[in-house]
């Protein structure tokens, strides 16, 4: 491979300073941050010496917020304002929660997204998370001492374009610049992987407290391509304490329960469950604030019993995930375990029994897609020269759009390779019709009513014609991050409108500034200056990179064209001396406007150079 | 970007249906290696956008490439043929003959409930499908006679759908 590096496109800038960059797995049930120090991933631990972060979030009627153990403490006794798994609720409508009946907060039905009313008022599910991600920054910040660079966040792989960009929402309320949304168990083969040097089909099963993924990867001479991922993204450890749940109800024989109680049930739940993976049997007791009270033995058999339909659920997107890579069982080398819920051992046994093969556990299941997070934040934030590794993911659901009589028609199928681009061409039915409605979908059904919707917008102004004369291209383009965004253009006239799908669902950009706004307020600090202080930073960093290009590559510009860029630099470094944010903002604008034909040439140049490499590898 | 380029030429390889897998996998690590825009995400918006459109382009040629259908339909476009023209349906008998066994196969093993029966289908029509393959190599790559190879791809888009199928049904069986 040391060839292929003449032309590290990477390394332009200040090569000599490491960035701080974090990789955070923000979970159902417990999130970590974790870095590269002194090239090993690390993960960062609190004050007291905890790694895991529990993933509660408590509103004090005091207006103080709670993260973690505090907030997990006061759970049964103040259970509607101790938030626990936002993330079963990110970038969901209330009819999406199958189990709403037993979860003891009280819920706010929201376009889009559900909503949260706490003794602070009504938050979102990405406000919640938000919190949660604050104090994993902190965290990182005092640990690292300095402020991140930017942070590579995990997703589960089934997320949905809703839930991926609700996160990302999180982390942008958060104050954290995201580096790359990425795939959980894309993060924890990048661990696996690199530690073991491995090379083949591997799969990774990630069940964790509220999200289960399969992953297929093909690893070859450090990448780490995704052929095809499949999942649930509503199944977890939380689904087996809920049989628990239940099993401890009926055997109190217990009337309809208080919130308290029902938190207080779901606990004894949890650790019953947490107590069989290594002992065979566990008493169970509890005593209500009715008076009420149980007390029965759980054993091993039993668990596995009322929880077998719960595992066979995680082997249907198994096989599924396999078929669409066309591989057998036989073809997959390893099988990498990744999650909390991982360690049950009758999840251990299905899967060794699905893929005859003992399933890998050497690494911690709870610390492993943050570590990967943190490699891979290591290498997006241009730390590592020469020994970097490339993944190439895939969207797990496919996008499409609603046609005539409420079906879908498939633009993107799932398990395409991201970045992709998907033009498609419709027509006006109508004689005279003069607009037309785009409704985004994703999904696999074949009634536009059975997938979710991701936006609908309308294209307006199309030169009146007969039906079927016009011609609507449609494109959808999903990003590095797996996000989408759409546009539509009639080819005649030149008619065009787009979306960049967020609005329909999740926030649109003014509730992030309101929430951005009344944050600040609560904590007192002078958002202006903060926004300044941003604007600069970025205006630096971008004339430092501009500068560096121009200084390796400046042979590829002709007089005129350098003048230019000088010019748009020293208008930027004016505005950078005055007052105005926003005027900062678009003197960045109008340089990366100014050098976009620069990066073009100089994007031809490293691919020639490349490729010229690769012919000498491949016939010298 | 080069937009007169085809996906042959991007990845450095000869025009031609026959194809080197280990070589077109190995340009393409090389490209997106290159492109990709984790390699560009500490760097200014101009080249993070570039390396978007870059890296969109190379996955859509790879994608066309490795694929036989696309391929056979790339290779048919570039000497200005529409495989799929509404005007141009014909079809071998025996090979319509040979679908409509096989959707019985089909049938059989969903009636039967038959995991067996489906593997061995998937076998078999995964051996007519490479049958076909090196077939349409000979038509496109030697014999010059794109007619016959349009017929051919539309063969191998019936073998996708059938296979597609059989999946369908083991789906169906397994829940």
């Amino acid at each position: 491979m040391a060839l292929l590096q003449i032309a590290e496109p990477g390394m332009s800038t200040a090569p000599h300073q490491h960035r701080l960059a974090v990789g955070i797995d923000l979970g159902t049930t417990n999130s970590l941050v974790a870095t590269v120090r002194s090239g090993l991933a690390v993960v960062l631990d609190d004050e007291a010496g905890h790694s895991l972060l529990p993933s509660v979030v408590r509103y004090c009627a005091s207006g103080d917020v709670e993260v973690g153990y505090a907030a997990q403490a006061a759970q049964n006794s103040d259970p509607h304002n101790a938030i626990t798994s936002v993330k079963r609720f990110m970038g969901r409508g209330i009819a999406d929660i199958d189990d709403i009946a037993s979860l003891p907060y009280r819920f706010v039905d929201a376009p889009g997204m559900v909503q949260l009313k706490t003794a602070t008022g009504v938050k979102s599910p990405v406000e919640v998370s938000a919190e949660i991600l604050k104090v994993l920054r902190q965290r990182a910040e005092v640990a690292m001492g300095g402020e991140l660079v930017g942070a590579v966040i995990t997703v589960p792989a089934y997320f949905d374009d809703a839930q991926r960009q609700a996160t990302k929402d999180a982390a942008q309320l958060a104050g954290l610049n995201v580096l790359r949304l990425l795939n959980e168990p894309t993060a924890a083969a990048i661990a696996y992987g690199l530690d073991n040097a491995s090379e083949g089909v591997y799969a990774v099963y990630d069940l964790g407290g509220g999200t289960f993924d399969i992953s297929i990867l093909k690893l070859s001479k450090g990448v780490f391509e995704v052929l095809a991922t499949n999942g649930d993204s509503a199944l977890g450890g939380d689904d087996f304490d809920q049989r628990v749940f239940c099993w401890i109800v009926e055997q109190g024989r217990f009337q309809p329960l208080s919130a308290g109680d029902m938190r207080l049930l779901l606990t004894k739940a949890r650790d019953a469950k947490e107590a069989l993976t290594e002992h065979t049997e566990v008493r169970v007791t509890a005593v209500l604030s009715t008076g009420e009270m149980m007390d029965a033995t759980l054993t091993q058999a039993d668990f596995n019993a009322m929880t077998a339909s719960l595992v066979g659920k995680t082997l249907t997107p198994t096989r599924k995930a396999l078929r669409d890579a066309g591989l057998t069982v036989d073809e997959v080398k390893g099988v990498v375990m990744v999650g909390g819920s991982t360690r049950m051992p009758c999840i251990r046994q299905a899967v060794a029994d699905f893929f005859k093969q003992t399933p890998l556990t050497n690494l911690d299941p709870d610390k492993v897609v943050a570590l990967g997070a943190a490699m891979q934040a290591d290498v997006l934030a241009g730390n590592r020269v020469g020994d970097d590794w490339l993944l190439l993911d895939v969207i797990p659901l496919s996008l499409g759009l609603e046609t005539m009589g409420g079906l879908t028609e498939k633009v993107i199928p799932r398990n395409t390779t991201i970045p992709t681009a998907r033009a498609q061409e419709f027509t006006t039915f109508k004689d005279g019709q003069t607009a037309m409605s785009v409704h985004v979908l994703q999904g696999e059904r074949e009634l536009a009513s059975d997938c979710r919707s991701l936006a609908r917008f309308e294209l307006r102004g199309i030169p009146p014609m007969v039906a079927g004369a016009a011609r609507i291209r449609v494109t959808f383009q999903v990003d590095a991050d797996g996000l989408l965004s759409v546009a539509a253009r009639e080819q005649s006239s030149g008619v065009e409108a787009s979306v960049q799908v967020k609005p329909s669902y999740g926030l649109g950009d003014d509730e992030i500034t309101r929430m951005l706004k009344d944050a600040f307020t609560h904590a007192k600090d002078d958002m202006y200056a903060r926004a300044l202080n941003e604007q600069i930073v970025d205006a630096q960093g971008l004339i430092a990179a501009t500068r560096a290009a121009m200084a390796e590559d400046g042979m590829l510009l002709d007089a005129t064209e350098t003048a230019a860029i000088e010019t748009s630099i020293t208008a930027l470094e004016k505005l950078m001396a005055g007052p105005d944010h926003q005027a900062i903002k678009r003197g960045i604008e109008a340089l990366n406007a100014a050098t976009t034909e620069f990066a073009q040439r100089r994007m031809d140049q490293n691919v020639r150079r490349a490729m010229a490499g690769q012919k000498l590898e491949t016939f010298g | 970007m080069d937009f007169t380029q085809t996906h042959f030429e991007l990845f450095g390889l000869p025009q031609s249906y026959a194809l080197d897998r280990n070589q077109l996998d190995a340009a393409y690590r090389e490209l997106q290696n290159t492109v990709h825009p984790d390699r560009f995400a500490a760097q200014p918006d101009a080249e993070q956008r570039v390396a978007m459109q870059w890296a969109t382009q190379v996955n859509e040629a790879y994608q066309t490439l490795k694929h036989p259908v696309s391929r056979g339909v790339y290779l048919l476009k570039l000497q200005g043929i529409d495989a799929f023209d509404a005007s141009n349906t014909k079809m071998a008998p025996a090979f319509l003959m040979q679908q409509m066994e096989w959707r019985e196969v089909i049938e059989e093993a969903r009636a039967g409930k038959s995991m067996a029966a489906l593997d061995a289908l998937t076998d078999d029509l995964r051996a007519a499908h490479r049958r076909i393959e090196a077939h349409l190599a000979e038509l496109i790559d030697t014999a010059h006679d794109f007619a016959a190879a349009s017929e051919a791809v539309r063969q191998l888009r019936f073998m996708d759908k059938l296979i597609a199928e059989v999946g369908d049904v083991y789906e169906e069986l397994e829940t």
